[in-house]
């Protein structure tokens, strides 16, 4: 996993590139979520302490997959530029920044909050380092089915760090993220199947073709609505979030059934440019989905805030 | 052809903010701990036997 070195100096910025800012952005959204919705009195410190601990886990992770897969990230349009591909950061400093990184979230969860939540972190960061990455990425079609477990667990160790418990309603937070996970890939990877071809990853368009990808994502989609309803039947959601998951999941459904009926992912050059959303007319339907796939988990869990948000007294928004 | 003193130059440049940036993240590290330390501490330190 060496690469030659760049001419190019590596500055700082590059460093935090390899955290993978964007999707650590997200990440800290859910778990910021889950440990809001524990419901549980935390020490505005502790609680930012905790948040920092799953972002900082987060980017490890991300770190430590792109130590392991420069080889294929410089095959693929979306990531040639990333920081070792590149040749501006070397594989082995990558790697030692995800170890490190990895090593004082996970202690310091363990010793500023509680070792559930040290426990459920360590388990996301080797899951996604080592289960996905170093295994099922290059070798199932089922990859990011298996692998979004690590994307989705975020709001349990939110959850897990607010109270020291795990319950029910904190899985069923990871449960939305994980069966979210598929449909909201996959319409992606419909229209990046060529890059994913060239690197020799297994992704569903690749394996089993478009129209199978095209119906199991409808599929999921059908799975995942009534799963994002679900909280307002177990005490966590109300009826904003009612609306929000209802009218969202009805768009949902409605975008998934486009992909169903369109042709995307069939046509060669899906892509104009290395940017993630100008597509060809035959993959509009599977970039409109994969676009509001995030509104839509995001609309998800900023109700559940605000709905939290408006049942507490200006004093304990403080606290 | 580059000139090789700046390129060096460049390189010291990138270092140098790299080393910045290391002692910045260490010492915010130093000083979360305390904060942690003092906040689980809470009135324990002055409700202790003596």
């Amino acid at each position: 996993m060496t690469h030659a070195p760049s001419k190019a100096p590596a500055l700082w910025s590059d460093y935090v590139l390899l955290l993978k800012p964007r999707v650590m952005s997200l990440v800290v959204f859910t778990a910021f979520t889950g440990l809001v919705m524990a419901r549980t009195p935390l020490n505005p410190i502790l609680a930012a302490v905790a948040v920092l601990c799953i972002a900082v886990g987060a980017g490890a992770s991300g770190a430590l997959n792109m130590w392991y897969d420069a080889d294929i990230d410089a095959k693929m349009r979306r990531t040639r530029g990333r920081p070792v591909p590149a040749g501006r950061v070397q594989g082995a400093d990558a790697l030692t920044l995800g170890v490190v990184l990895s090593l004082f979230s996970v202690m310091l969860m363990g010793m500023a909050l509680n070792w559930l939540a040290a426990g459920l972190l360590a388990f996301t960061i080797l899951f996604y380092a080592v289960v996905y990455t170093m295994w099922l990425k290059r070798s199932t079609a089922q990859n990011i089915v298996i692998g979004g477990l690590a994307g989705a667990l975020p709001p349990a160790i939110g959850w897990a760090a607010a109270s020291g418990t795990a319950p029910p309603n904190a899985w069923l937070l990871v449960l939305i993220i994980f069966l979210w996970t598929p449909p909201h890939f996959w319409a992606l990877s419909l229209y990046t199947s060529e890059d994913y071809a060239k690197a020799g990853v297994p992704m569903m368009p690749v394996v089993k073709g478009a129209a199978s990808t095209r119906r199991q994502i409808f599929g999921y989609s059908l799975a995942l609505i009534p799963v994002c309803i679900a909280p307002v039947f177990t005490g966590l959601g109300g009826p904003i979030y009612l609306a929000v998951s209802g009218l969202g999941g009805l768009v949902f459904l409605l975008l998934a059934w486009r992909v169903l009926r369109s042709h995307a992912g069939e046509a060669k050059g899906e892509r104009n440019d290395d940017g993630l959303y100008d597509v060809k007319a035959s993959s509009k339907d599977a970039r409109n989905l994969f676009a509001f796939s995030i509104l839509y988990l995001t609309l998800l869990f900023a109700a559940l805030l605000a709905e939290r948000a408006m049942a507490m007294t200006p004093l304990e928004l403080l606290r | 052809m580059s000139d090789p003193n700046s390129e060096s130059e460049a390189f010291a440049k990138a270092r140098r903010g790299r080393n910045i940036a290391i002692a910045v993240g260490l010492l915010l590290f130093v000083v979360l701990v305390f904060v942690v330390t003092i906040v689980r501490l809470g009135g324990n330190v002055a409700n202790r036997a003596i």
